[in-house]
């Protein structure tokens, strides 16, 4: 029988925890995996399991948790875009917002086109909530804005209607030292009508009690709190009811899930 | 030592022992089916959790937590040989860390469930009265390299014993500090991210679990290759165990 030392045995031991803790693309040739098409979708039926069961646990519309002014964070890191670029945008700031439209078309009985004071003058809710960046951070803000279940209600959404898909004004080039596809493109997102309807899904106008700025996403920006930060669009223009996204732009429902990110970012 | 059991190989005549070492089945198969499955899923859950927290390898304590916040522990990007994809891809290496979650949580239940059902649970990871005591007994011994033998070697001593019911309460922390991210989770169950101390002291507890995994694994293998990696690794493929002989 072999004899095995001590030192053997604790080189093998180091050697073998430190050959399977390293090399781990290696071994596994997980980057060939991660560059195959199949393997990818293999991977991508955890997400349909994923959301099916958030959608499950979530079905009594529970709201995501409500924190105190004094839990406001002093610096809430801004994502993304920080302003968005051309003339257009550009006017409309020096402007202060006061000629923005927000549109709500696509498959609704009575498109809307509403300003920032119109928004102002509906009905408000105002909620202080956690904001989770995918990358990992948290930030707590204080937001005002027009639920949107009542523009919703007011356009008259069709009954073949599925998603809301919002359109920004900014074209996003994300930040290659990042990783990733960070390629440029016109920033969008969309939800469901679950999510669409929450109480705590905003189409906010306010931060901590004073108008957005350009960082955070002024004039508009979506709050779905039950979701990560790429989900928060900032910079809203149009609105549009649709029954499926898969036409749209890369065909994956908002500019980071075009680039890979899952549409459902309950998680 | 106790006397040695009826089984035990006389002393005098060691080539005749080798030959009659008493080979007995140690693992039972859903021990070792669930456990390559979990060795496999945790050591992608370790590369693709270190390629997600090389997005952003700061750590904070409490509910939120960014760049111009304390930090409780500021680390470094990760090397690209320990991650899963190799390359900086977050998106990539969530797709991998959550789908492998699956098979660690449901891979986890079930060894749960027939743990508990068998009683393995019961009769061979939770310590008993006796085992307990000799813990600093068993301490000398791990750190002596001193291996048991015979009798001895047929059931987890202490140290196992403690080692392997912690494990499983690391990656129960795991999954719970892992869900505990998730704003949708969050608003189902906002006690769990309360307990826990909020969302970014979950993401640390997250890293810390883990950390405590990667020792738990290096001092697993080390305790593999001085047993005798040959047996060790035969009784968790096929179950048959060469018991060690009282006396070599």
């Amino acid at each position: 029988m072999t004899i095995i030392t001590r030192r053997q045995a604790l080189i093998g031991g180091l050697t073998g925890s430190g050959l399977l803790l390293s090399g781990c693309s290696k071994i596994f040739h997980a980057d060939a995996l991660t560059d195959s098409e199949s393997f990818q979708r293999v991977l991508a039926v955890a997400q349909g399991w994923t959301r099916a069961t958030q959608r499950f646990l979530l079905a009594g519309g529970q709201m995501a948790r409500q924190y105190k002014p004094s839990d406001i964070s002093p610096y809430f890191k801004p994502n993304g875009t920080f302003r968005p670029g051309g003339t257009y945008y550009g006017r409309q700031a020096a402007a202060n917002f006061v000629n923005w439209r927000l549109r709500i078309d696509g498959m609704v009985a009575h498109p809307l086109s509403l300003s920032i004071a119109d928004l102002r003058r509906l009905p408000a809710r105002s909620q202080i909530t956690r904001h989770d960046c995918v990358e990992g951070w948290s930030a707590i803000g204080g937001w005002t804005g027009v639920p949107l279940s009542l523009l919703l209600t007011a356009a008259g959404i069709r009954a073949a209607a599925k998603y809301v898909v919002f359109y920004c004004a900014d074209n996003l080039g994300g930040d290659p030292a990042k990783g990733g596809d960070q390629s440029l493109g016109q920033y969008y997102e969309s939800i469901g009508l679950a999510d669409a309807y929450h109480p705590q899904t905003l189409i906010a106008y306010d931060m901590n009690g004073k108008p957005l700025d350009v960082p955070h996403g002024a004039p508009l920006r979506l709050r779905v709190e039950r979701q990560l930060g790429y989900k928060q669009a900032k910079y809203i223009q149009r609105i549009q009811l649709v029954s499926d996204f898969r036409g749209i732009s890369g065909g994956n429902g908002g500019y980071w899930e075009d680039r890979g990110y899952d549409w459902y970012a309950g998680i | 030592m106790s006397t040695p059991p009826a089984e035990a190989v006389p002393e005098t005549d060691k080539r005749g022992a080798r030959q009659r070492r008493e080979v007995i089945h140690r693992h039972t198969w859903p021990v070792r089916l669930t456990h390559w499955i979990n060795a496999l899923t945790i050591f992608i859950m370790i590369g693709s959790g270190l390629n997600i927290l090389n997005a952003h390898p700061r750590l904070y304590w409490g509910q939120a937590g960014a760049d111009l916040d304390k930090p409780f522990l500021a680390l470094r990007a990760w090397p690209d040989w320990m991650t899963i994809p190799s390359y900086m891809d977050l998106a990539d290496a969530r797709h991998w860390h959550f789908f492998f979650a699956w098979i660690l949580l449901v891979n986890g239940a079930l060894y749960q469930a027939w743990s508990l059902a068998s009683r393995h649970l019961q009769r061979n990871l939770w310590p008993t009265g006796t085992d307990l005591r000799a813990i600093p007994r068993s301490i000398i011994d791990h750190l002596k390299l001193r291996h048991p033998k015979g009798e001895a070697a047929k059931r987890y001593n202490v140290l196992q014993r403690l080692a392997y019911l912690g494990l499983v309460i690391l990656v129960i922390g795991m999954v719970l500090t892992g869900l505990s991210m998730s704003p949708g989770l969050d608003a189902f169950a906002p006690w769990l991210v309360v307990v826990l101390g909020g969302r970014q002291s979950a993401r640390t507890l997250h890293f810390l679990f883990a950390s405590a995994i990667v020792l738990f694994i290096a001092i697993h293998l080390i305790e593999v290759v001085l047993a005798g990696p040959f047996n060790e690794l035969r009784s968790m493929i096929t179950g048959r165990y060469a018991v060690p002989p009282e006396h070599d």
